[in-house]
């Protein structure tokens, strides 16, 4: 789960990380008073989406008085802006955040992320902040360091200092930045996050460190015990049917081809988008019904995937271990009634009771191609949907 | 002979009294697995369809010398029922749960570092000796004994592999599913040395996802360290970036784990790939002859 940059500087508040005074704000006359109550001036209007790259589409402006702050907000509210990371379609502009400028007399980078290499947790500093940091690392790597915390004792003052000197940071700028990393740790752990990153680290001319922006990714097996974090999440910012498949305990995730998929198993389920794309077709979604599925699952599902109106075929591909094959059978007939599916349907089925499966498939008087393993099943489906368009 | 489980392995389950752990073991039972018994906090002393139930690991353990167990608790709790097992000194423990927190998992992984036992999982299918030994939710009639070793981050599509197999008339040694998690206890290194040390495992199949490096890694460790001949194959080649698709671990970050980038170098290391998931074990056959 992601949360947008003004709840993750609220976070980081609450944990003694120095963040910019700002507010978030919904409409212009609100945003000019803000700017007036947080100071003197110049400001900073930042539209909140989940997406970065926000700056080089326009969703990032400087202003110099409180009315500026209100055009600014203005604008920028119901905009689609569009960057690197929302796709072509882009995202709509909800809400803003205005906050204080500051004098930025250097930009680093910082992030914390659960490395899979050493199952630690890594801090990564570089210098190069403000950049991307997956440019840096591929261009110039030794300006990333990283330290591996032991999660028995946390990160240690020592560690801190390495990774501030290597930032080139000297005098009181190092204790402050042990002090900054502590707090940034205690809120990972605090929190159970995926990724934790700060860019830029911004130094001040002031002479202070201040988090200038935030990027937080929580592990959503872990929301469970973080309610106020759950409570952060802006279902505008997600796909409706993602949202609708996660109250069925479905993992769906859309993509932009004309297949649909509905499967047993993550590892399966990726393995057929992989199938229909090698025989020439372009699967619509991911789909795991899991292992547990029943008819009402089975039926959701299918209402799921012909909601997305490019859908012209479904491949239906279970492997039923646990799960028989019959049940699955009787879901997907149940399925099909309820819901009058009018493209292709193909179904490999294999497995428990794999042979009363496909009777009831063929018995049930709809029409409902029969696949013999997954070669066979992307092939059949990738041609019914050619031979309809 | 076989890799970490065989008819001589006596199993506890960790969740016996709810109703997954139950249904499991009376599964692993009917197979043929000695299924000693399980553990319930709170329900010690009892019997539950035949299988006596006791309050800790330990107290289990000393009643019954087990040495492997396997765990069906919910995610809260699961981490917690791992260090248990380890603490009682369980020789190898899988861990069938999905969803337990990543920061869980980190402490885990540290707490086994110096003890003797294996984690294998989570998020994991389990691990089966054909004709010995199940400990997991995978389907017992699909395998058959045999020389083959098969290792997987996925359930289902370890079952296709092991069915693919089974179908030309090829056995399996052991199968091992290490899980879809990004913190895991068995990695597929450790596995491919226990396969190629193991003198009746002939090849193995090895079944990866995106995400991570584990598979580029065992690449190479399989290219300096294996004589015996590897297939594998690789799901996600068509899964957007930044997604994770349904496995906790299966997720391209920052233009690193995708599928091309694994594909390509486990060519390298002269594994056979299969191009699609319904050719796994003609890859296998590529480089290995019965």
């Amino acid at each position: 789960m992601n949360v947008h940059e003004y709840q993750a500087k609220a976070i980081l508040r609450k944990f003694g990380v120095p963040v910019p005074d700002g507010h978030v704000c919904y409409n212009g006359a609100s945003a000019r008073e803000w700017a007036k109550r947080l100071g003197e001036g110049p400001w900073v209007v930042k539209a909140q989406i989940h997406a970065g790259g926000r700056g080089k589409g326009g969703g990032v402006k400087l202003a110099r008085s409180s009315s500026e702050v209100q055009m600014i907000t203005r604008d920028m509210l119901g905009m689609t802006l569009r960057t690197h990371q929302t796709g072509p379609e882009g995202k709509v502009v909800h809400r803003v955040l205005v906050e204080n400028g500051c004098n930025i007399a250097n930009e680093l980078y910082v992030s914390l992320l659960v490395d899979r290499g050493t199952s630690r947790v890594t801090v990564m500093a570089s210098t190069e902040g403000g950049m991307d940091i997956e440019e840096v690392a591929a261009n110039t790597p030794e300006k990333i360091v990283t330290e591996a915390v032991d999660p028995l004792v946390g990160l240690t003052p020592f560690q801190c200092r390495k990774i501030a000197f290597s930032l080139g940071l000297k005098g009181k700028l190092t204790n402050k930045a042990v002090k900054v990393l502590t707090n940034l740790y205690a809120t990972f752990i605090a929190c159970d996050c995926s990724l934790l990153e700060i860019n830029p680290l911004v130094v001040t001319a002031e002479g202070e460190l201040i988090a200038l922006d935030a990027k937080f990714g929580f592990d959503d097996n872990a929301l469970f015990r973080h309610l106020q974090i759950g409570d952060m999440r802006d279902f505008d910012e997600e796909d409706p049917n993602e949202i609708e498949a996660s109250q069925h305990d479905l993992s769906y995730i859309s993509l932009n081809g004309n297949i649909g998929c509905l499967v047993n198993g993550a590892g399966l389920a990726m393995a057929t988008m992989d199938i229909i794309k090698h025989y020439g077709g372009d699967p619509a979604n991911f789909l795991d019904v899991g292992g547990g599925a029943t008819i009402e699952r089975v039926t959701e599902a299918f209402k799921i995937i012909l909601s997305d109106k490019n859908v012209k075929g479904i491949l239906v591909n279970i492997f039923g271990g646990i799960m028989k094959c019959d049940v699955i059978a009787t879901g997907v007939i149940e399925a099909a009634r309820q819901v009058g599916i009018q493209v292709p349907l193909v179904v490999r089925l294999e497995g428990t009771n794999v042979e009363l499966g496909k009777k009831l498939l063929a018995e049930s008087g709809l029409n409902i191609v029969a696949a013999d393993g997954m070669a066979d099943g992307a092939q059949k489906i990738v041609a019914a949907v050619a031979a309809a368009a | 002979m076989s890799i970490l489980i065989g008819k001589e392995t006596k199993v506890i389950t960790q969740g016996i009294t709810g109703a997954t752990g139950l249904f499991h073991a009376q599964g692993a039972r009917e197979y043929g697995t000695q299924m000693v018994g399980g553990v319930t906090p709170g329900k010690g002393g009892t019997v539950i369809d035949g299988f006596p139930v006791w309050d800790t690991v330990a107290e289990a353990v000393h009643a019954t010398g087990v040495t492997a167990s396997v765990i069906y608790v919910p995610p809260p709790f699961a981490a917690d029922s791992i260090m248990e097992a380890v603490d009682a000194g369980v020789e190898l423990v899988c861990c069938i749960t999905e969803g337990i927190p990543v920061l869980d998992m980190v402490k885990v992984k540290q707490y086994l570092v110096g003890k003797k036992t294996r984690l294998v999982g989570p998020n994991c299918p389990g691990v089966i000796t054909p004709g010995e030994c199940k400990i997991g939710i995978m389907p017992g009639y699909i395998h058959k004994p045999g020389k083959i070793g098969v290792v997987s981050r996925s359930g289902t599509l370890t079952y296709e592999a092991v069915w693919q197999l089974t179908c030309i008339g090829l056995g399996q040694s052991t199968c091992v599913g290490i899980g879809g998690d990004p913190v895991n206890g068995t990695s597929h290194i450790d596995c491919l040395r226990l396969f190629e040390e193991d003198p009746d495992t002939e090849a193995v199949i090895m079944i990866g996802e995106i995400g991570g490096s584990a598979e580029e890694e065992a690449a190479r460790f399989v290219k300096e360290n294996m004589t015996k001949p590897v297939a594998a194959y690789i799901a996600g080649v068509t899964a957007p970036p930044g997604k994770r698709m349904g496995h906790a671990g299966a997720i391209i970050s920052g233009g690193k784990g995708t599928a091309t980038e694994k594909v390509a170098v486990l060519k390298e290391c002269g594994i056979s790939v299969a191009a699609t998931p319904a050719e796994m074990a003609q890859a296998l056959l590529k480089v290995y002859k019965p």
